[in-house]
C-alpha cells in the first residue's frame, strides 16, 4: 500500500478529515524517517486540510520529529518509577559509551539517545523505547548487549563491512 | 477469598485471544444485555453497582452515562481513554496487551447503554504491543459478530476504531483528548458544555477509562451486588494497583478496593529492599500528593486516600526509600508537569517553569532563603487558577513534599548540596 493509500484508508476511521492528521502524520514519520516540511505539506494535500493545522500537529506533540532522529532512537524514561531504579546512571553511561549527549545523534547516523517522561511500563523500571520495542529492567551490562544486539542488526541488513576487512569491492 | 477477574486471563500465554476469552466466559455479558436488558437497564446496572471511573476522577459512571440526552438527532460517541500517562500508572497497559477481548466487550456493553455506535480508543502511541494487540482483536470480534452490524443478531450496530496519540500527557484531560481526536492541538475546553452534551464532533460523548470498561462485563455476568460487596460501600470494586519504585516486587496487582496502602507495599509487592527503609509513597501516580511512611495505613479508595490529603487517582503506587532525596523526586515530578503544560493557561505554563528553576537551584545547592515562601506563592497562583488539573496535580504535589520533608529542602538550603550526595 502507498502512503498515500494508507492515509486514506486510516481518513475513513473518522467523519471529518482533520481527525487523520495524526494517523495521517505517524503514517508519513513511518514511510520517511521524520516529518520535513514538504512532507507535512503533502499530508495536507492528500487530506486536502488547511497546511497550518498539519503544522501545528507535528510541532505539538512529542512523538512527531521535524528533524532527522538516528536509524535507532534510544528513548530512556527519566520519570520518577525509573529515575529512583537508576535511570541516572544508565543515561550517564550511554553518553559515555556513545560519545553524545541526550538529543545528540552518533556521527553514523545510527543512535539518537533522548529521555523521554513515563513510559508506562514502571513495573520493569528503568525502561527505554527503541523503535516500536520496550527494554525494561534494564542495567549497564543489559544495556550494553542491546546496543550490540542492534548494531548486529545493521550489519546484517548491509552484509559484511568489507571496508573494515580492507577489500572493498571483493 | 479475593478472586481477580481482571486479570485472570493476563498470564495466559495466549490470553489475548478471542478463544482464551469465551473460554473464561466472554462475550457472555455482551450477549446477556442484548437479549434481556433495555439500554437504560444496563445504565441502571452500573448505577446500582457503584462503579466509579479508574481514570483518577472517580466519577460515578453510571451517572456519567445518565447525562447523555436521549433521543438526540447526532450520533453519540464513546471513547475509551488509553491515553496512560499518569507516571507510576501501567494497568490499562497491560489489559490491552493480554486481555484486549475484556476491553472491547466493555466497549460493546457501554455503547449499547448509551446508543452509540461508533467507539474510538485513545492509546498512547509509544503503546505498539497494546495497539497491535487491540486490533487484532477488533478483527476477531469483527469475524465472530461481537462487532459490527447486527450483532449476536439483535438491532445494535457497533465499531470500535482505534485513535493512537502522539505523545502529549495532557490528552489523558478529556476535553484535550477530545480536541486531539478532532485532529487539534490537545487543550483542554471550556467546560460547560460537559461531553455528555457536547463532545466530540460536538456530538453526545462518554469518555471512560480502560480499567473502567474493563469492570462492565463482570458487573453483568455477577450483578451490581457482587461488585458492591468487594471494599468499601461508596467506592467499591475490584481495582488494579500499579506498584513500582524502590520496592522487592514491583508489578500490577488486583486486590479489593480500599485495602490498606501498608499491606499493598508490605505484603503483596514485598516491602523495601534490602537493608532500605520505606521513607514515603505516592499512591496515585505524581498527580497525588506524597503520603509519608506513618501515613501508610490508609485504605486505597477514593474517599479514604481524600479524607488523608491524597487521592486515588491512576493507583500508581510509587514507594521511595530512606536513600533517595524528596527534593530531587519533588524536582522530577515538577519538570514532567512544566514538560507536559499544553501552554493554554498562565498560571501553569509560566508558574511552573517558575517553580522548575527554584526546584532545580535547591537542589544543587544553591537555594536562597525565602525560596520556599516563594514555592509556597508560587503554589498558591496556581492551584485552582488552571483551566484543567494539571497544574492542580502540580501544586497539590509540591504542597504535600514541602509539608512533609520541609526539613529536607531546609537542609538543602542552608547547608547548600544535597544531603543525598
Amino acid at each position: 500500500m502507498t502512503m498515500r493509500e494508507e492515509i486514506e484508508q486510516a481518513a475513513a476511521r473518522y467523519p471529518d478529515q482533520r481527525s487523520a492528521i495524526m494517523p495521517a502524520l505517524l503514517i508519513a514519520q513511518k514511510e520517511h524517517g521524520h516529518l520535513p516540511g514538504p512532507v507535512l505539506e503533502e499530508v495536507a494535500d492528500i487530506l486536502g486540510v488547511e497546511r497550518i493545522w498539519v503544522y501545528e500537529l507535528a510541532t505539538f506533540y512529542t512523538l512527531f520529529h521535524t528533524e532527522p532522529v538516528g536509524m535507532f532512537h534510544l528513548q530512556l524514561c527519566d520519570n520518577v518509577s525509573c529515575m529512583l531504579c537508576g535511570s541516572d546512571n544508565l543515561l550517564g553511561h550511554l553518553e559515555d559509551v556513545l560519545g553524545i549527549k541526550k538529543d545528540g545523534t552518533t556521527t553514523d547516523g545510527l543512535f539518537t539517545l533522548s529521555t523521554v517522561e513515563c513510559l508506562g511500563a514502571c513495573e520493569m523500571a528503568p525502561v527505554m523505547q527503541v523503535g516500536d520495542d520496550y527494554h525494561g529492567d534494564l542495567d549497564i551490562a543489559r544495556v550494553d548487549a542491546l546496543l550490540d544486539r542492534l548494531r548486529a542488526t545493521v550489519r546484517q541488513a548491509t552484509g559484511p563491512d568489507l571496508t573494515a576487512a580492507g577489500t572493498p569491492g571483493e | 477469598m479475593f478472586e481477580p477477574v481482571l486479570l485472570k486471563n493476563v498470564d495466559m500465554p495466549d490470553g489475548h485471544l478471542l478463544s482464551t476469552y469465551e473460554a473464561g466466559g466472554g462475550y457472555k455479558a455482551l450477549a446477556k444485555v442484548l437479549t434481556d436488558y433495555t439500554p437504560d437497564e444496563v445504565v441502571e446496572l452500573v448505577k446500582q453497582s457503584n462503579l466509579r471511573g479508574r481514570g483518577g476522577a472517580g466519577f460515578p459512571t453510571g451517572m456519567k452515562w445518565s447525562f447523555v440526552p436521549k433521543g438526540a438527532d447526532k450520533p453519540k460517541y464513546l471513547c475509551c481513554n488509553a491515553d496512560e500517562g499518569e507516571p507510576g500508572t501501567f494497568k490499562d497497559r497491560i489489559i490491552m496487551e493480554r486481555d484486549p477481548h475484556q476491553l472491547i466487550e466493555g466497549l460493546a456493553v457501554s455503547a449499547y447503554a448509551i446508543g452509540a455506535e461508533t467507539a474510538y480508543v485513545y492509546v498512547r502511541g509509544e503503546y505498539v504491543a497494546a495497539i497491535r494487540r487491540l486490533e487484532q482483536a477488533i478483527v476477531e470480534a469483527h469475524e465472530k459478530g461481537y462487532l459490527g452490524r447486527s450483532i449476536l443478531g439483535s438491532d445494535f450496530n457497533f465499531t470500535v476504531h482505534i485513535h493512537c496519540g502522539a505523545g502529549a500527557y495532557i490528552c489523558g484531560e478529556e476535553t484535550a483528548m477530545l480536541e486531539s481526536l478532532e485532529g487539534k492541538r490537545a487543550q483542554p475546553r471550556l467546560k460547560p458544555p460537559f461531553p455528555a452534551v457536547a463532545g466530540l464532533y460536538a456530538s453526545p460523548t462518554v469518555i471512560n477509562n480502560v480499567e473502567t470498561l474493563a469492570c462492565v462485563p463482570h458487573i453483568v455476568t455477577r450483578g451490581a451486588a457482587w461488585f458492591r460487596g468487594i471494599g468499601p460501600d461508596k467506592s467499591p470494586g475490584p481495582k488494579l494497583y500499579c506498584v513500582s519504585g524502590q520496592v522487592r516486587k514491583p508489578g500490577l496487582y488486583e486486590l479489593p478496593m480500599g485495602i490498606p496502602l501498608k499491606e499493598l507495599v508490605e505484603n503483596h509487592a514485598g516491602g523495601p529492599l534490602p537493608g532500605r527503609r520505606i521513607k514515603a509513597v505516592i499512591p496515585g501516580g505524581v498527580s497525588a500528593p506524597v503520603i509519608p511512611e506513618p501515613g501508610l495505613e490508609v485504605g486505597m479508595d477514593f474517599d479514604s486516600l481524600a479524607a488523608a490529603g491524597s487521592m486515588l487517582g491512576s493507583a500508581g503506587v510509587i514507594v521511595v526509600d530512606d536513600s533517595t532525596c524528596m527534593v530531587k523526586v519533588a524536582t522530577r515530578i515538577i519538570e514532567f508537569f512544566h514538560h507536559e503544560s499544553c501552554g493554554k493557561c498562565t498560571p501553569c505554563r509560566e508558574g511552573l517553569n517558575w517553580v522548575v528553576k527554584v526546584l532545580r537551584r535547591i537542589e544543587a545547592g544553591e537555594g536562597e532563603p525565602g525560596d520556599l515562601e516563594q514555592l509556597e506563592m508560587l503554589c498558591k497562583g496556581i492551584f485552582g487558577n488552571t483551566f484543567c488539573a494539571l497544574g492542580d496535580g502540580a501544586a497539590m504535589g509540591l504542597r504535600a513534599a514541602l509539608k512533609h520533608f520541609r526539613d529536607e529542602f531546609v537542609t538543602h538550603i542552608e547547608e547548600r548540596r544535597c544531603p543525598f550526595h
